[in-house]
């Protein structure tokens, strides 16, 4: 299926869930982003039981706490 | 109406032959307050380039003093004012570029005790913090006292903003919810930071306080703003208010508190 990851289209298997997506995309750290699928942004808990269709656009928004 | 000095138009005639500024705009400038929260990486140009374009009065927050360890992106402060408090120092450049502006300096770090009465009496915010304690915290200030602020966070080669109009777009914990846990942020002086990219983003920052106040273009409203300096790649992500935020939606916040605060060598 092809999913839109950051503006990106990539092709990734089928079926697969959103937390099995952030191994795949190499987030190493999930709780240092913030995820948003097709414009809601998604808690935690349900990352294990979001399943990924076709078309799906994701954004990985990452904490920035620098500044100073 | 306000009459400018001969010195006034020609310090602003730039900003004044700009169409969508003119003499109106820099009257709307020249009145307006605006707080900067922070007088390092990201307050250092945010204050210049306010205190260059005649913003009225501008209030600047920082309890630190400057470190040599700043000089490398922090470009208000000098190798001669190592060790003086920052927002003095940085007070002392703003009044040389621009006599005509009023700098009120805040030498302490805001809490929940002491960060509404301040933010309460300005007309726009601007997030120059290096923490997500305090980032949280003035999200949650601007909200309650319904003060519009531009948020910045720079990592390494990287930055991200975003200009939140409380209660009209998305806020900040709209996008990221609340603090992430102590452990998982990477060390602020272990991670770095390119001092230019503290920069580009403090401009910025600077351009979305000045939009607001002329009231022109369209500010970064419902969208993160990210770059990375490596690739100089830009990217716009798009959102809208999250109705069940837990700040600015349904119920929302009704006071102030401060959260847990993080120290910079947490993780080891």
């Amino acid at each position: 299926m092809k999913l839109t990851i950051n503006g990106d289209v990539k092709e990734i298997k089928d079926g697969i869930v959103l937390s099995e997506l952030l191994i795949i995309e190499d987030v190493e750290q999930p709780d240092m982003v913030s995820v948003q699928l097709n414009d809601e942004f998604l808690t935690k808990d349900i990352y294990e039981t979001t399943t990924l269709k076709d078309g799906d656009e994701i954004n990985f928004l990452y904490f920035m706490g620098g500044g100073a | 109406m306000r009459d400018f000095s001969d010195e006034e138009l020609e310090r602003y005639s730039r900003h004044i032959i700009l169409q969508d500024v003119g003499i109106e705009g820099q009257e709307k400038i020249a009145n307006s307050k605006v707080l900067v929260i922070g007088a390092g990486g990201l307050g250092s140009p945010v204050a210049l380039y306010l205190a260059a374009a005649g913003v009225g009065e501008i209030g600047i927050v920082d309890g630190d003093v400057v470190d040599l360890s700043n000089l490398q992106r922090q470009v208000i402060h000098t190798t001669a004012d190592v060790s003086v408090p920052k927002v003095l120092s940085a007070k002392a450049k703003m009044e040389a570029i621009n006599p005509n502006v009023k700098v009120t300096v805040y030498q302490k770090f805001l809490d929940a005790s002491n960060i509404l009465d301040i933010v309460k009496g300005y007309d726009f915010v601007i997030d120059g913090t290096d923490n997500f304690s305090s980032k949280f915290l003035i999200n949650d200030a601007c909200v309650l006292a319904n003060v519009p602020y531009s948020h910045g966070g720079i990592l390494r080669f990287g930055g991200q903003t975003m200009t939140i109009k409380p209660n009209e777009s998305a806020c900040y914990a709209c996008v990221f919810d609340s603090p992430p846990p102590a452990n998982a942020i990477p060390t602020c002086s272990s991670a770095g930071i390119l001092g230019a990219v503290a920069g580009m983003l403090g401009t910025i920052q600077a351009a979305e306080a000045l939009k607001y106040i002329v009231g022109v273009g369209e500010p970064l409203y419902n969208r993160l703003l990210t770059f990375d300096a490596k690739s100089m790649n830009f990217r716009n992500v798009s959102f809208k208010k999250n109705p069940k935020c837990r700040v600015c939606g349904g119920e929302g916040i009704k006071e102030i508190r401060d959260y847990e605060a993080v120290v910079c060598e947490a993780k080891l």
